[in-house]
């Protein structure tokens, strides 16, 4: 099926397999920031933005997103940029793997709902897996996000 | 000063941002996809196997069978050679051994045509009955590994008539009679179960000819210079016909430290000549990869009635899977790596065996073995307190190891040998038990109290030491050179595996030269560029590679020394990592460097250092835990773990601080929710995220983490390892916390609700 993409406001048009998701489009073009991690829909390390939602790129249909307006890490990475400050300074991208996605969700958010507490971060962010960090240092380092960019 | 600094990974901008660094970010467009067709029978023979229709699909390139590859039988473990692992597997077999093992592979340049091509391939089984429950396989009718001749490279214990990978024995002093001389002995059996990995990034490989015509493999291995030594020799490759990168990776935790898709993708390019990759599955990574040996373990201690430890005695029943990897090295840090804690004993006795099953192989996971046997000894320190009416804290205040002591168990157990003599020179278990008696407020707390509404918090506490890396058997190396205009590239074989060692290894070389971390560009885990390392696993980057950085930054400071003198012609010189100083003549290094490589008397400067431990000093910690129980659901909730290391210098506070809180959630999501849940006929239950439960942000309370003053003087700027030890804690400390709550002992894990619920309403012990 013929279909265009608007991805971090670039057109792509190309021709997509009826079963493709979004995923593997992406990377397919060359969007690597997307990672995946699951075939359960249940890491939140594929995750981009489809018309101002967040969604799991792993399970939306590529055919579905026709004309649609994608963004991955890779289209806001002053956005990341300013909040991957906090994440370093913790140190706590440690493989690195979930992190693209964890951005995309905290992007997401704070469109959302700009003042978030800790705990609306904690469970917006639920779906978002890490094997590595043990979390709290995730916690710690948006929390001093969000108090610099709150003042 | 750059060691003992929380300076930000030299990577960590770069993958937060998405950049390309995995594996799969750098497979080739064309690369043919490659899968694995599975067995689904636990145990069976392959008595036909009809690949015809598969290769009559144009996009299929290639199907592999046991029929058409190397019939050569070697150990997975990326281990140091010759392995301690038993030789027990194939790239392909005619025998199948667990629900997921692998049966045929097909590549082809379509997915869609690679799966209808796998579902075309028509194989007979001859299915044979299967062993699932550890406790029953030694000596069992059934032989796991009957058919082929199986052999280890040296003495291990492994006999695969009696279904044994591997097994071990020993005793220092006489273990019964001291036993009789003890006013209690006490005796119990714990049980751990089979923990998935689950790192974020699945596994996978990619490989091609480059253009010299050598096959290039990048995979997401812990171990690059073990992937080539195994993948070139059992293919009939020159070792140098074969390049391994390893680029980042997603997490490991030793799910990547053997050779896991490797065989299949490097085969298939072989043959067709084209680029290949694979990428497991995460239902391929549950069921097909590694799992943490499930052990049970019976502990016996004898004590004197005012709390003196006199004999430990620690035998373990471990199951390796279908395959024999790790199996006898995970077994001896069962014991080796927890036994020496309390090293007053007259004597000390462990002993067991590692039997094949046909689940899941069993391989190398954080802790190693130590995290098992830790769940026994804390546990039992504990009940042997509480028949004694003992404080737990003081039995293991004057038992516990102390510095300037030493245990003769470092000397007999090795990894898969001997050990070493060590003389403790770093051990700060008495400042780390105040530690967390402090911040968890341990003595307003203990043992337990009962809150308004009716739930109970315990508190728990459990100690636990290390290693840093396998002395006299693991080497890593460095070098360094010079750049025009001053800076430096260091060169590691060491694997970050998303541990940051790029970064501290950075910290090191520029402690030693003077100069500003980011004037250290660091580049790892390349067999064709990088020296030598073993790899990322026992604990050893910190120690082992940190050394061979150290020796080679130290070596480059004489050799800008040694340039300095013949270009100024005088003995009078000195660096101070700005300024090369000679007589009354300085130049800035910027300058030196550009002259030397542009106009005059022209030399590039390198130099390199390896290292191999004599010792491998233990990190030692406390761990301290409050729980809260529902009595009405026997829920179990964690509110609070505290811990306090010793692993020497902290080279990066930061850094170590999130090993040991991602540790420390691991050795949680092993104590209360993580398990391989087998079937009877072998498949695995939880074979994805939707029912492994790996810990999410929603299950984690406040950790507090601290680190104490200390300094190993045989560590590189006083440091030991950091990597593994903060897992250990969680089972026992937990374990007790629960016993202080409810006075229900549990000694199976994981520790689940609704046993503890059963136990507090049936009274009843478990096992
Ligand atoms: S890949 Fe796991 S949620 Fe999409
Ligand atoms: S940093 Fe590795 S999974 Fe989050």
């Amino acid at each position: 099926m013929e279909v265009t993409l608007i991805i971090n406001g670039d057109h792509f048009g190309f021709s997509a397999e009826p079963d493709e998701v979004l995923l593997d489009t992406l990377r397919k073009l060359g969007f690597k920031s997307v990672k995946r991690g699951c075939d359960t829909t249940s890491c939140g390390m594929c995750h981009i933005i489809v018309d101002g939602q967040l969604v799991p790129s792993c399970s939306y249909l590529t055919v579905r997103a026709n004309r649609k307006k994608i963004v991955t890490v890779e289209g806001v990475q002053e956005k990341v940029r300013a909040i991957a400050e906090f994440m370093t300074a913790e140190g706590v991208e440690q493989c690195g793997y979930c992190s693209p996605g964890h951005m995309m969700s905290l992007i997401a958010l704070f469109e959302e709902n700009p003042k978030p507490t800790i705990d609306e971060v904690k469970h917006y962010l639920a779906g978002n897996m890490c094997r590595c960090s043990g979390f709290e240092g995730q916690h710690r380092a948006i929390a001093a996000y969000l108090e610099v960019e709150q003042s | 000063m750059s060691v003992n600094k929380s300076i930000p990974k030299v990577d960590g901008m770069g993958l937060v941002l998405g950049k390309p660094a995995y594996t799969d970010d750098f497979a080739p467009r064309d690369a043919l996809i490659v899968k694995v067709l599975r067995s689904p029978h636990a145990h069976a023979e392959i008595t036909s196997i009809d690949t015809s229709k598969a290769l009559m699909i144009p996009e299929i390139k290639c199907v592999l069978t046991h029929l058409n590859v190397p019939d050569v039988i070697f150990s997975r473990a990326g281990q140091g050679y010759p392995e301690p692992s038993p030789y027990d597997a194939k790239i392909l077999d005619k025998t199948v051994r667990y629900m997921g093992d692998a049966v045929a592979v097909v590549a082809g340049t379509s997915e869609h045509m690679v799966d209808l091509a796998m579902s075309q391939i028509k194989v007979k089984y001859e299915v044979k009955d299967a062993i699932i429950d550890f406790e029953t396989a030694l000596d069992h009718e059934t032989l796991i590994h009957a058919n082929e001749n199986t052999f280890s490279m040296f003495p291990i214990g492994h006999d695969a008539k009696r279904n044994l990978a591997a097994s071990y024995e020993m005793m220092i002093g006489d273990v019964p009679k001291t036993l009789e001389s003890c006013d209690v002995v006490h005796r119990a059996t714990y049980y751990t179960q089979a923990q998935s990995h689950a790192m974020a990034e699945p596994h996978n490989v990619t490989a091609y000819y480059d253009v010299q015509d050598r096959l290039t493999i990048m995979s997401s291995t812990q171990t690059p210079f073990h992937v080539r030594r195994i993948i070139a020799r059992n293919l009939g490759v020159d070792l140098s016909k074969v390049r391994v990168i390893k680029p980042r990776i997603g997490g490991g935790f030793g799910g990547k430290q053997a050779i896991h898709g490797e065989f299949y993708v490097a085969l298939v390019t072989k043959i067709t000549g084209k680029p290949a990759k694979m990428i497991y599955t995460r239902k391929e990574v549950f069921e097909s990869t590694y799992t943490r040996h499930a052990m049970r373990i019976d502990l016996t201690v004898g004590a004197m009635k005012d709390g003196t430890i006199k004999a430990l005695d620690m035998e373990v029943l471990s199951n390796t899977g279908a395959y024999g990897e790790h199996a006898l090295t995970v077994l001896m840090v069962t014991g080796a790596k927890n036994l020496p804690l309390y090293n007053h004993v007259e004597s000390v006795g462990f002993k067991g065996n590692v039997v094949y099953t046909n689940t899941t192989p069993a391989g190398a996971f954080r802790g190693y073995g130590a995290i098992q046997g830790n769940f026994a000894l804390e546990s039992i320190i504990d009940e042997l307190a509480a028949k004694l009416e003992m404080d737990p804290v003081e039995i293991r205040t004057m038992n516990m190891i102390k510095e300037g002591e030493t245990s003769e168990i470092f000397e007999v157990m090795g990894e898969g040998k001997e050990g070493m003599a060590m003389m403790i020179e770093s051990c700060k278990l008495d400042q780390c038990i105040e530690n967390v008696m402090k911040s968890i407020q341990w003595k307003e707390k203990y043992p337990m109290r009962v809150m308004p509404d009716g739930k109970i918090r315990g508190v728990g506490m459990a100690l636990a030491m290390q290693g840093s890396g396998i002395p006299g058997i693991d080497m890593a190396s460095a070098i360094i050179k010079l750049n025009d205009d001053g800076f430096f590239s260091l060169v590691v074989g060491a694997t970050d595996i998303g541990t940051g060692s790029d970064t501290i290894l950075a910290q090191m070389a520029a402690e030693t030269l003077n100069v500003p971390v980011d004037q250290i560009i660091v580049y790892s885990s390349d067999t064709d560029l990088t020296p030598f390392d073993t790899g990322a696993y026992a604990s050893s980057t910190t120690y082992v590679s940190g050394h061979s950085v150290r020796i080679a930054a130290e070596n480059m400071v004489e050799v800008i020394l040694d340039k300095a003198r013949r270009f100024f012609g005088t003995e009078d010189v000195s660096y101070d990592g700005k300024t090369v100083r000679a007589g009354s003549q300085e130049m800035t290094l910027k300058a030196f460097s550009t002259v030397l490589y542009y106009s005059e008397q022209q030399e590039q400067l390198v130099s390199s250092g390896s290292f191999v431990g004599e010792k491998a000093p233990p990190p030692y910690m406390a761990g301290a835990c409050e729980v809260e129980i529902d009595p009405r659901t026997g829920r179990i909730e964690v509110l609070e773990y505290h811990a306090s290391v010793d692993c020497g210098t902290v080279v990066n506070p930061n850094l170590a601080r999130i090993q040991v809180e991602g540790a420390l959630l691991q050795g949680i999501g092993m104590t209360l929710y993580e398990e391989a849940i087998y079937r009877n006929n072998g498949r695995l239950y939880n074979n994805s995220f939707l029912t492994y439960k790996v810990p999410t942000r929603m299950d984690v309370g406040p950790m507090h983490i601290n680190f104490v003053d200390s300094f190993e003087p045989s560590g590189p700027f006083g440091a030991k390892s950091v990597g593994e030890i903060g897992i250990d804690t969680p089972p026992a400390a937990i374990a007790n916390a629960v016993y202080n709550a409810t006075g229900m002992r549990i000694r199976k894990l994981p520790i689940r609700s609704e046993d503890l619920w059963e136990m507090m309403n049936k009274k009843q012990t478990l096992i």
